[in-house]
């Protein structure tokens, strides 16, 4: 099904996009739906985007549902293991 | 039969007289013959969509895919520009009825027309075809496994979309159903229980409900395609326009 569900948003940060070139990553878009290339009937889909600079800013990530959920727990591992005098984020 | 074809992209008046993109498929013959909308799904107005638009010309029929992300995303490549459109909301059903209006008009003004038109849409587009065929004057349409023509969808759904339980009484043209009986989007309850409503209504449709199928079988380039029932299908699909809308 397309599962129409999708949650947006603010980003700040860079992405390697287009070209070859880097962008700064002002949103990013979340949906669990069909991929564009994944071998998946759905997948976690991100998009890591900078609108102000039109539709092809933008990096796209299509992951397997148990992959994105690694993903999620590598990410959440990583900010924990950062100081929060490095970060900048408490716990 | 010739199987040759012409295709080309144009640019057609949409809803509130907005110029869209479209594709536009045509059979080289000079004969009169019915037109067909192709809606696509919400993954774009991609390659895949295009081959079936094509195809239409191939079967005798004058086709139009509008791109309904020309707005959101004017000359974006297919993928980009339907996460642009998704990350904006998605396309309001009043858009997509002017969109697919304008299209049939662009059909019914060609030269060739016999002046019928129909409608197809896949994934989301099915429950567009059921959407414009409540909306719009239309001689007949195809539902390929659309979710949320009956259901409701979950709470929280950041695109606003709605089941078309009080519109199906508008119903004005029949209707072609083609479904994966692995489907639960729509399910196949969701499936007898739009096929009881329209039974209840008077209104003419004819369901086929396929084995072996889920979501999505009709797409060639993705893991979810089943060869038969996607051939049984097209199949369909020809002897419902044959019948509907000549040729």
């Amino acid at each position: 099904m397309c599962t129409y569900a999708t949650i947006t948003t603010e980003l700040d940060g860079s992405a390697k996009g287009p070209g070859g070139s880097w962008f700064h990553v002002t949103h990013g878009t979340v949906y669990f739906d069909h991929p564009v290339h994944a071998m998946h009937d759905h997948t976690l889909n991100i998009d890591f985007a900078a609108p102000e600079h039109g539709p092809g800013a933008r990096v796209a990530v299509e992951l397997s549902a148990a992959s994105a959920r690694e993903l999620v727990r590598a990410i959440e591992a990583a900010l924990a293991s950062a100081p929060a005098e490095i970060s900048g984020l408490l716990v | 039969m010739s199987d040759s074809l012409c295709a080309e992209t144009i640019t057609i008046a949409g809803h509130g007289g907005d110029e869209i993109e479209a594709y536009i498929a045509r059979p080289s013959q000079e004969t009169k013959r019915g037109g067909v909308v192709v809606i696509h799904h919400l993954p774009g107005y991609d390659r895949a969509t295009k081959e079936i638009t094509r195809r239409f010309a191939e079967l005798g029929y004058d086709a139009v895919c509008p791109n309904l992300y020309t707005r959101e995303a004017p000359g974006a490549a297919p993928d980009d520009a339907a996460a642009t459109a998704r990350a904006q909301g998605g396309v309001p059903d009043e858009r997509l009825v002017g969109d697919v209006g304008g299209a049939a008009e662009q059909l019914r003004s060609l030269p060739s027309s016999n002046g019928r038109v129909g409608v197809i849409g896949y994934c989301s587009g099915g429950r567009q075809s059921v959407l414009v065929a409540c909306n719009l004057e239309l001689e007949a349409a195809v539902d390929c496994y659309g979710a949320f023509v009956v259901g409701t969808p979950p709470e929280g759904f950041p695109l606003k979309v709605t089941n078309l339980v009080d519109q199906l009484p508008n119903l004005g043209c029949p209707l072609l159903g083609l479904f994966g009986n692995d489907d639960q989007h729509p399910s196949p309850e969701q499936v007898d229980e739009l096929d009881r409503i329209l039974t209840e209504l008077g209104k003419p449709h004819e369901f086929h409900r396929y084995d072996d199928a889920g979501h999505a079988f009709f797409s060639v380039d993705r893991p979810s395609y089943r060869v038969a029932a996607a051939n049984d299908g097209w199949e369909r699909i020809q002897a419902f326009y044959t019948t509907n809308l000549g040729g």
